[in-house]
């Protein structure tokens, strides 16, 4: 008898606050009152910020960005289950998530009107700056949760997230591969918003699920409702725990979509039906996230326009703060080219100044 | 003193900079246990164990990302691409990150590394294990891109490296690894990045060379004063990116007269980046053309072939000649 079964695997998927708002008491994850009003507040932030960014874009006062709309709770609940100590190594769709870190909403602003000076946050020092080639941050998470844990930080984990897209690349598998072998502390968190620019989840891959890739790097995956908070939470900080503990990296699969287009540059009607992105506005994560505040009694219609106003607020603030904002310094980007100064890139500092001179002064 | 080749200068250097700090870490395929497929790593793994001497799966971009990561965490990197001709997988990782992250995050994030890889040719090697690419390197804004060419200066450039805020790309002449000893002080004094060294003084010509190159380019020198008596200034390049324009300028603007040796294939290489060079700071001293001895605009040949296609020192002998003459 040479025939035998080796190994089989199973899948769990994770909703605990389905769509209507009612909770899974058994697996209700257990946060304070200040973490859920904290996770509501950035979520809602995220959902205005997009928003009014869009209009920004469309005004021609912002270049062309990626909107964030609809996965709120994929982004921000898993940033509730890190601390500021950990990394957080992102993409470029997680807006709340980023602002949850410290990033202040003003820099997104000048990042997305085309100036590194929005990626300059020392409030957030341990959240890398957003990550346009897909995968490419993956393996650098691991080498952050390594590299942190080589040098005496006991507990550091790196909390990395991508798209679904980013699972056709070599560099997602690489690391995936190397967080297994080396056992870092890495958690994996990969938004399914269903659509890699037009290309949809299935044309990514013929796995039935994201989360089963797991198996094959030796570490535990799971499919959670990417637009149900708590399961996101719980998926999370039961990965994070993991990961403390010394017992290696996980691969969440948040199941999400994306509301809106890729990026202002996209048309979606291109590709897909009006009918499926009116069937996912039933599963919106705030709605559902609002209904379940409502029921635990620390939440109320009032408080929700109370909220908005001052969001709002908060948001024109840092419009008028960005637009205020002039002057940034044009040579800046031969400051950190290298770490030390050299007389070529010098030299061409020098005859870069002098032909903005000239061009200003030649109108 | 003993003398000793270029792996021993570089396997000590990497012991002595391992044991002063602890924050430098090796990384790449087969560097542990067997200690690196040319024995540069050899005994580091016995000696700082496995979690500072990786042998990482066989996965370039990842050596790369990963390495990128700890460099930010703190760490200094130290990685090997088993080849130059393997290092193509991790492209995107030094173009798309590790040469953008300080530009990226206004200096905010650094990534202190060095990429080690053995290049070029002259080692009856398979297909490819025989390239000088180093252009795709140094026309990378964010690189330095380091080639050594003796024992001396591979150990003291490899410090300079590990040392040095920025990602470092560390091509060893895989021909010279074994080819030649000197004497090799314990204590090397520093090679800065970015400055070529005049190994030669003269008055009626420049010569500029680097890597494996190098050796033949100083015999062949040799014979040009025997036969011809004159007098050559000949510079070891030793840092392509970013370049010594002024060694090079003051050199050329002295003889008027230059020969520049690559191994690499003649178009787009660094010598073409030379010629402009002293075309922008120096045009009015030439009294000849610059001529450029270089492997032809092939993919290298096999080893049964090859030695007709890179730079000899006949080649070169004829050129400096001829450069003379002009």
């Amino acid at each position: 008898m040479t025939l035998r079964t080796l190994d089989n695997f199973s899948i769990d998927y994770l909703q605990i606050l389905d769509e209507n708002g009612n909770v899974d008491k058994a697996l209700e994850p257990d946060l304070s009152r200040e973490d859920l009003l904290k996770l509501h507040y950035y979520m809602t932030l995220s959902r205005m910020a997009d928003a009014r960014m869009l209009n920004l874009q469309r005004q021609g006062r912002l270049g062309t960005l990626p909107a964030a709309t609809g996965q709120e709770a994929s982004f921000c609940a898993p940033v509730l289950a890190i601390r500021d100590t950990d990394w957080f190594v992102g993409s470029y769709r997680e807006l709340g998530g980023r602002l949850m870190r410290g990033e202040p909403l003003v820099n997104v602003l000048h990042l997305y009107n085309g100036f590194e000076e929005g990626s300059d946050n020392p409030e957030s020092p341990r959240t890398l700056p957003i990550s346009i080639i897909l995968a490419s941050q993956l393996p650098q998470a691991v080498g952050l949760a390594y590299g942190s844990r080589l040098q005496g930080e006991k507990d550091t984990v790196a909390l990395a997230v991508f798209g679904d897209g980013s699972t056709s690349e070599g560099d997602f598998h690489e690391a995936l591969n190397f967080a297994g072998v080396l056992n870092a502390p890495v958690i994996f968190l990969c938004q399914n918003n269903q659509y890699a620019i037009s290309t949809p989840r299935e044309l990514q891959t013929r796995s039935a699920t994201i989360a089963q890739k797991a198996v094959a790097y030796g570490m535990p995956g799971i499919q959670v409702d990417g637009n149900d908070p708590l399961a996101v939470f719980k998926a999370v900080d039961d990965a994070v725990k993991r990961a403390r503990e010394d017992k290696g990296p996980s691969l969440i699969e948040a199941v999400t979509y994306r509301m809106l287009m890729h990026t202002t540059a996209d048309d979606p009607t291109r590709y897909r039906e009006e009918a499926q992105v009116e069937s996912w506005k039933a599963r919106d994560p705030l709605i559902r996230f609002e209904k379940y505040l409502i029921q635990k009694q620390i939440w109320d219609e009032k408080k929700q326009k109370d909220l908005e106003d001052k969001l709002k607020e908060t948001i024109e603030q840092a419009v008028k703060e960005f637009e205020s904002k002039t002057g940034f310094k044009p040579d800046a980007p031969f400051d950190h080219v290298f770490g030390n100064s050299f007389y070529l890139i010098e030299q061409q500092r020098a005859q870069f100044l002098d032909n903005l001179k000239k061009e200003t002064e030649n109108g | 003193m003993d003398k000793i080749n270029m792996v021993q200068s570089l396997n000590r250097t990497l012991h002595h900079i391992m044991e002063a700090d602890e924050k430098v870490l090796v990384m790449g395929e087969d560097v542990g246990l067997n200690g690196g497929v040319f024995r540069v790593t050899d005994g580091l793994y016995q000696k700082f164990g496995r979690q500072r001497v990786i042998d990482s799966p066989i996965a370039e971009s990842a050596i790369l990302g990963t390495a990128i990561g700890m460099a930010i965490s703190g760490l200094k990197p130290v990685i090997e691409m088993q080849f130059s001709g393997f290092s193509y997988l991790m492209m995107h990782q030094l173009e798309g990150n590790a040469s953008r992250m300080r530009t990226r995050s206004r200096g905010r994030f650094t990534v202190p590394l060095v990429i080690r890889m053995p290049y070029g040719g002259g080692v009856r090697a398979l297909e490819h294990h025989s390239e000088s690419k180093e252009v795709y390197f140094a026309h990378t804004a964010g690189v330095k891109v380091v080639i050594p060419s003796s024992p001396s200066n591979a150990g003291a450039l490899l410090k300079t490296a590990i040392d040095d805020p920025d990602p470092v790309v560390f091509m060893e002449p895989k021909r010279s690894y074994r080819s030649f000893k000197e004497e090799v002080e314990d204590e090397l004094p520093p090679i800065p990045i970015g400055e070529a060294q005049v190994l030669e003084i003269g008055e009626d010509l420049t010569v500029i060379s680097w890597g494996a190159m190098m050796q033949d380019t100083l015999k062949a020198v040799k014979k040009l004063k025997a036969e011809t008596g004159a007098g050559p200034e000949v510079i070891d390049l030793l840092t392509l990116s970013p370049m010594d324009a002024e060694t090079i300028v003051h050199s050329v603007s002295k003889t008027g007269r230059c020969v520049i040796v690559q191994e690499a294939q003649k178009s787009f290489g660094p010598a073409s980046e030379i010629i402009a060079l002293i075309n922008d700071h120096a045009l009015m001293y030439l009294k000849a053309p610059v001529n450029r001895v270089t492997m032809y605009d092939v993919p290298v040949p096999l080893f049964g072939r090859e030695q007709m296609y890179f730079p000899s020192q006949d080649r070169i002998l004829r050129a400096m000649i001829q450069t003379l003459s002009d």
